[in-house]
């Protein structure tokens, strides 16, 4: 019997179809499931901050609002509405491989997506800079003038925390888009095969939902609270 | 491969209830309601994920073991927040017992 050599010896199949993998259904499907058991592992990743989060304002409700009064509502909606915009160019891009579009579709889609991610930070960076000019950054530097300056120096940990490690986020996302951005120009996707696109929008639209919570949770709290 | 292709209009649809949702999270949270704020603010956040999960992420039209493992996140992070409050909310409860 002779060896069979490591390599195409067999049956013809999809080009991008793993050896391991029965048909294209059965890689797609394990793919997807694979991307959510690591977004289950992210949602306690980002839990564990939001537990944080709770406790502390558990212990200083009136603190945390003062604290959230500070941030500016306008960068954080505007921030909210370019993530659900970003999210629905990402569905789209999903989409547009999924139908078999030109690359060149695919490919505006996924720029867009990666445009307003961009956008994204590009807003994160002006408060960033704000909130270090005011001294609201937590630390031997930091000043409050409230009422309340340690809840407040918590609240803003906490803030930077979360919203840093929502930011390293969006940035690993960017890098992601990329390359996916890249493999559509390489004419990759369609509707044989578009499982890198859909996981990589897995992804994208999970990093959204965690902000989905963050607006309200650090910005919104405060906006009827009065000193004194 | 055949994964379920809903139509553009739904993706559409679905984006303008998300922003529809935070116009409406920005308008409540200037109003002062005491602690309906907060019911409110993550009733809709709730709302938003769960559009985002069911449509931009497919999960409608997932298998059942997606679902599962989609569910069992959700589920371990109330886990998470249920155990951890019992101990916060109720210290102090037995006098001399606080921290």
């Amino acid at each position: 019997m002779a060896i069979q050599p490591a390599g195409h010896a067999h049956a013809p199949h999809h080009p991008w179809l793993q050896h391991h993998f029965d048909n294209m259904e059965q890689q797609a499907e394990a793919s997807t499931l694979g991307m959510w058991v690591f977004l289950v592992t992210e949602i306690m990743f980002f839990g564990g901050l939001f537990m944080a989060y709770l406790v502390y304002r558990h212990q200083s409700p009136t603190g945390f609002q003062e604290a959230s009064h500070h941030l500016n509502v306008y960068w954080g909606t505007a921030n909210t509405a370019i993530l659900i915009i970003s999210s629905l160019t990402m569905a789209l891009a999903v989409r547009a491989a999924q139908t078999s579009q030109p690359a060149r579709t695919q490919v505006i889609w996924l720029l867009s997506t990666i445009f307003f991610g961009l956008c994204f930070l590009g807003i994160k960076a002006i408060e960033y800079t704000d909130k270090f000019r005011d001294h609201i950054v937590p630390g031997p530097y930091f000043q409050w003038e409230g009422l309340y300056p340690k809840p407040a120096e918590q609240f803003y940990s906490l803030y930077f925390a979360m919203t840093g490690l929502h930011a390293l986020h969006m940035i690993i996302g960017i890098g992601i888009m990329s390359v996916i951005a890249f493999m559509a120009s390489r004419k990759t996707f369609d509707s044989e095969y578009y499982t890198p696109v859909e996981v990589a929008g897995l992804y994208w639209h999970f990093v959204d939902i965690v902000w989905i919570y963050l607006f309200p949770l650090l910005y919104l709290i405060g906006r009827h609270y009065h000193a004194g | 491969m055949s994964g379920h292709v809903a139509p553009k209009s739904m993706y559409y649809a679905v984006f303008a209830a998300l922003i529809v949702g935070t116009a409406l999270t920005v308008m409540v949270a200037f109003i002062d309601l005491g602690a309906m704020n907060n019911v409110l603010m993550l009733g809709i956040a709730c709302t938003k994920a769960l559009l985002v999960i069911l449509f931009f992420m497919h999960v409608r039209w997932s298998t059942r073991l997606t679902w599962l493992v989609v569910a069992s996140g959700f589920f371990w992070l109330l886990i998470l927040f249920g155990i951890t409050m019992t101990d916060y909310l109720t210290r102090g409860w037995v006098p001399g017992t606080w921290r």
